[in-house]
């Protein structure tokens, strides 16, 4: 009837929505960066990590019980002459993350519980904070309290009671790891156990249980699930931790559960693997390429495990 | 409406019977404060023992909140007061000498929404003697999860599968499970907080059967929605408005013929 | 006969005691957790405190010409890098007149910091006309000095296990007792870069470094980050795209922060040969790892604008693009802010991936711009932790003192910005 006016209202249309439809198709590419970068740690680690199975098979890289990347001097013996077994660091890692998660979980799940089960809500409201300070610290102040401060007492007391401690221990970096994950474990199993339903703790103690009967036969059997979860994201964490091992646990790539004695992990390989003088190609920058590769693998396996199995209990109480 | 609510409450303190069953439960001028709110202004009313009371009225109107302050629920929310007189068996269940857990031990409880617990529908009924240490050996805890069981009516249909999930059963059967794990403590007064509002209406007259016969050994204080419910199984029902006791007596009287016009206004269906 | 007693049984008794034991227990690991928190701070303050005081020495100096700028010229660079060592070594002489031998001598200079000579030249270069004259003037001592009058020198010890003699105690007693000597507030720690000698070097380069790796984190991270918060809440529909994306962020998350570090040595210098050690690369690398927490904090943000909003703006007539970028999105920005801000924090403790772009060099020029070599306050803290001698122990302590005060207000700003702009749905 008003061709006109109609012609104009949709050509103003046309000409927004192509501006709109841009709009969006950017913010698509913008999105698109998160897959961009997952896709360019793996082609990176991978393509670094294939040029060092070159040099070094994988069977030797995998299963190798020695670690001594130092050893290839000379220029024209490349990679020959050293040992690339990642089994040393592997164990070193998983000594000191064991340690940290030895710490943090009975102090995290205590907390935790303390918090959402005990606690006032006016104690609750500065404890909470406070203990997630501990998560706000920088590693590397971590790393420099565990060097100059943990270290000499375990190694005085050590020393004290008879045991020989190196200045350098598994235990220190992993006891100080483990006040660094406390405020991961405890705010995440807060999450997990106030999720369980008020009802189930009601019928508990509509029974007569005690507080701590509700929460450890009815409250926390109902999270353990959230809770193994949180405890593998955790994990994930301390494995691939850097500063506080470069700077507490030391270099000796040893075959050792012995808490006492220094060791090594694999983020601390790299670090000195790839700080310092480098040349590009060589078997012993390459190794810090395939290690990277196999931490990636590790805490990404960890993670997606772990969120699953969140994923999961969240569904069942939702 | 409220002040002359209150000026009839005084007035009409309901007077027991001396004639009858012996009083197991008492309240006595009980004010509930939520915060500074007040939730229950001056309740007084007896239970009797081996008698289902039914406690009704509109929502929001408090009837739950004095049902839990038989067995000291209310002690879990941190701003929640009690004041008053609550005494079981003549003892005032505020005495700081009382025992809440031994108190939740004889006064057990049924949910508004049927809750076992994630576990077999053994370890559910067993939960409760199990903490209280009333079986000597696992023979005996056994003859108390079946004994309980059986007394809510639920045996038969689960004997077969004792060890599978409590939450994988009906809802009405939940509610049974929930009624067992309640009377396999061995308590006195089972206190039902709307316990058939979230189920059909045939697995609503199973657990009203069950509680007719349960009547026998156990009182029974039940707060419903449904005055259909209060009038087909209780002997005493109270009426509650806006935190006052309005009206308290027997079934009968209450639904036939009630003192004060807004309890036949309720009754009647026009407020609510 | 039913049971009536409501009192407490054995058995009930029991029960109540392991309730009150676990409700210690559960005390005693929050102190315990408390009390590595405070630990580390009392730990760092007390050793970090002192750096914020210098000890001074007030020597009269006396600018001689001769010696300075015989010709005249009076040209500035010449004056900046004349040679004032004869300058000091006269003053302490008249002022320790009994000091002859040699070897002594030597010693007696060293009581003062090196830093001596350098703050002289500065001082001529912006006022020459202190030529010819003579000047009573307070002037950094060495580590050695300062730690001994912080009382961190263990006189106890015998002479030949302390790097400080009884001869060098005795001339710095000397001085205290003609108050000579004194304690003054440490500006140069605030207003240089790194040094070999722990009593000259400052953090200025670092916190300038961090400050630019910040900025160019945020100018890449927060928009693309926004972006995409607001692509996947208001606009992406469910697709095997959109969930592939979500997992991807999620898991991004918790990928190690070196193998950042990593990615970040092998693309932006291996492929695209950006500049090593620099800001630029450093603030790229801290970006992709922001990005999680920021989209992830903005899209709980958005989510929380409740629909009814959307629901009005939609319904005057504007289109979806309008709605979340005039509506949605400026009522979601303070929580959008202080996720940002709360990441930024993360961005700027973070170490590990900076040491693998190489911005753990040694630096002692404040970087001008992002793409020249820098180091970052973490690292550097890192650095000095790694230095054998004492005097960088204090100075590491005090640089982690400022790092957490930067934390402390980025964290003081979110937590304002949620309570003062955040509104309740």
């Amino acid at each position: 009837m008003f061709p006109s006016t109609n012609l104009q209202l949709r050509r103003a249309g046309r000409g927004s929505k192509l501006k709109e439809q841009i709009i969006i198709v950017g913010m698509l590419v913008c999105s698109l960066v998160a897959i961009l970068i997952t896709i360019g740690i793996v082609l990176s680690l991978a393509f670094e990590a294939f040029l060092f199975f070159r040099k070094v098979p994988v069977f030797d890289f995998l299963f190798g019980l020695e670690w001594s990347p130092q050893t290839a001097i000379r220029a024209d013996q490349v990679g020959a002459s050293g040992k690339f077994g990642v089994l040393p660091l592997l164990t070193g890692t998983v000594l000191i993350s064991f340690i940290a998660m030895a710490v943090a979980t009975p102090l995290g799940l205590y907390s935790a519980v303390y918090l959402t089960e005990y606690a006032k809500p006016k104690t609750r409201n500065w404890i909470k904070p406070t203990l997630e300070l501990l998560a706000g610290i920088p590693t590397v102040v971590y790393g420099f309290f565990a060097a100059l401060v943990v270290a000499p007492i375990i190694r005085n007391t050590g020393s004290g009671a008879g045991f020989d401690v190196s200045s350098e221990s598994a235990l220190a970096a992993g006891l100080v790891m483990g006040i660094m994950l406390i405020p991961f474990i405890s705010s995440l199993s807060d999450d997990v156990i106030s999720a369980v339903p008020k009802a189930m703790r009601e019928a508990s103690y509509g029974l007569g249980a005690t507080r701590v009967e509700t929460i450890t036969q009815v409250v926390l059997p109902a999270a353990t699930v959230g809770i193994v979860g949180s405890l593998l994201l955790a994990t994930s964490r301390a494995i691939g931790e850097t500063m506080i091992v470069v700077m507490a646990a030391g270099l000796a790539a040893k075959l050792t559960l012995n808490p006492l004695e220094a060791v090594t992990t694999m983020t601390v390989q790299i670090v000195t693997l790839l700080t310092g003088d480098q040349e590009f190609d060589s078997a012993k920058t390459l190794a810090a390429f395939a290690i990277a590769l196999f931490l990636f693998i590790l805490t990404m396996g960890l993670n997606v495990i772990a969120l699953k199995i969140v994923d999961k209990y969240k569904v069942h109480y939702a | 409406m409220g002040s002359m609510i209150k000026i009839l409450n005084e007035t009409a303190i309901p007077v027991t019977n001396p004639i009858e069953k012996p009083c197991i439960l008492s309240a006595k001028n009980v004010d509930v404060f939520y915060g500074n709110k007040l939730a229950i202004n001056d309740v007084s009313f007896d239970i009797m023992e081996n008698q289902i009371t039914a406690l009704i009225g509109p929502s929001g109107c408090g009837k739950s909140s004095v049902l839990r302050c038989f067995n000291r629920m209310n002690d879990m929310i941190d701003a929640c007061k009690v004041t008053g007189d609550i005494r079981f068996a003549g003892q005032n269940i505020y005495d700081p000498k009382v025992d809440v857990v031994a108190l939740r031990a004889r006064i057990g409880m049924v949910f508004q929404k049927a809750n076992p617990f994630p576990k077999s529908i053994f370890e559910n009924v067993a939960y409760g003697p199990r903490i209280h240490g009333l079986a000597k050996s696992k023979g005996d805890l056994e003859e108390i999860v079946i004994s309980a069981l059986k007394k809510a009516g639920l045996y038969d249909e689960v004997a077969n599968r004792l060890d599978e999930s409590g939450t994988g059963l009906s809802g009405g059967q939940q509610q049974r499970l929930c009624i067992a794990r309640a009377l396999a403590v061995d308590p006195q007064v089972i206190l039902m907080d709307e316990p058939c509002s979230s189920l059909d209406p045939i697995a609503t007259a199973v657990i009203e059967d069950l509680m007719e016969s349960m009547k026998e050994n156990y009182t029974i204080v039940i707060v419903t929605h449904s005055m259909q419910q209060a009038s087909r199984i209780s002997q005493k029902t109270a009426f509650f408005h806006l935190g006052d006791l309005v009206e308290f007596g027997d079934t009968e009287t209450i639904f036939t013929n009630p003192e004060y016009e807004i309890t036949q206004n309720y009754i009647s269906g026009r407020i609510g | 006969m039913p049971d009536y007693a409501l009192n407490t049984s054995e058995n009930t008794r029991r029960r109540h005691i392991k309730e009150v034991r676990f409700q210690w227990v559960g005390r005693i690991a929050i102190l315990i957790s408390l009390g590595f928190l405070a630990l580390m701070f009392i730990a760092i303050s007390v050793r970090g405190y002192s750096v914020f005081e210098q000890t001074h020495i007030q020597l009269d100096i006396f600018f001689d010409e001769a010696h300075l700028d015989p010709s005249g010229a009076r040209d500035p660079e010449m004056l900046l890098i004349a040679d004032y060592k004869p300058l000091l070594t006269t003053a302490l002489q008249r002022r320790f007149r009994e000091v002859q031998e040699r070897r002594e001598k030597r010693r007696l200079y060293k009581i003062l910091s090196r830093g001596a000579v350098f703050a002289l030249g500065e001082m001529v270069q912006k006022n020459p006309n202190l030529i010819g004259t003579s000047q009573r003037l307070w002037l950094p001592a060495s580590a050695e000095v300062d730690l001994y009058m912080k009382g961190k020198v263990d006189v106890s010890l015998e002479e030949e296990l302390r790097r400080l003699k009884n001869k060098e105690i005795n001339w710095v007693n000397q001085l205290k007792a003609q108050g000579q000597i004194k304690k003054k507030f440490n500006t140069r720690f605030f207003t240089k870069g790194d040094s070999r000698e722990p009593e000259l070097s400052g953090i200025l380069g670092a916190v300038i470094g961090s400050a630019f790796s910040l900025l160019v984190c945020f100018t890449i991270a927060f928009p693309l980050g926004l972006l995409t918060a607001i692509y996947l809440e208001d606009f992406a529909k469910k697709t095997l795209l959109t969930d592939l994306i979500e997992i991807n962020i999620n898991n991004l998350a918790a990928v190690p922060s070196i193998v950042f570090g990593l990615l970040g040595l092998s693309i932006f210098l291996g492929v695209f040969h950006l500049p090593r050690s620099t800001p630029l690369v450093g603030g790229m690398v801290l970006a992709l790892m922001t990005l999680p927490t920021i989209i992830i904090a903005a899209r709980a943000s958005l989510r929380s604008v409740p629909n009814t909003i959307r629901e009005a703006a939609l319904g005057l007539g504007a289109s979806k693009v309008q709605t979340t970028f005039h509506h949605t999105v400026p009522l979601a920005m303070p929580g959008i802010l202080t996720g940002t801000i709360l990441g930024m924090a993360g961005a700027l403790g973070e170490t590990a991936p900076l040491l693998m772009i190489g911005m753990v060099a040694f630096i002692v020029d404040v970087p001008q711009g992002i793409t020249d070599v820098a180091t970052s306050l973490p690292v550097q803290i890192f650095l000095w932790a790694d230095s054998p001698e004492k005097g960088f122990v204090e100075r590491t302590a005090a640089a982690i003192m400022v790092l957490l005060s930067f934390l402390v207000l980025m964290n003081l700003l979110a937590v304002f910005l949620r309570k003062k702009l955040q509104r309740q749905w």
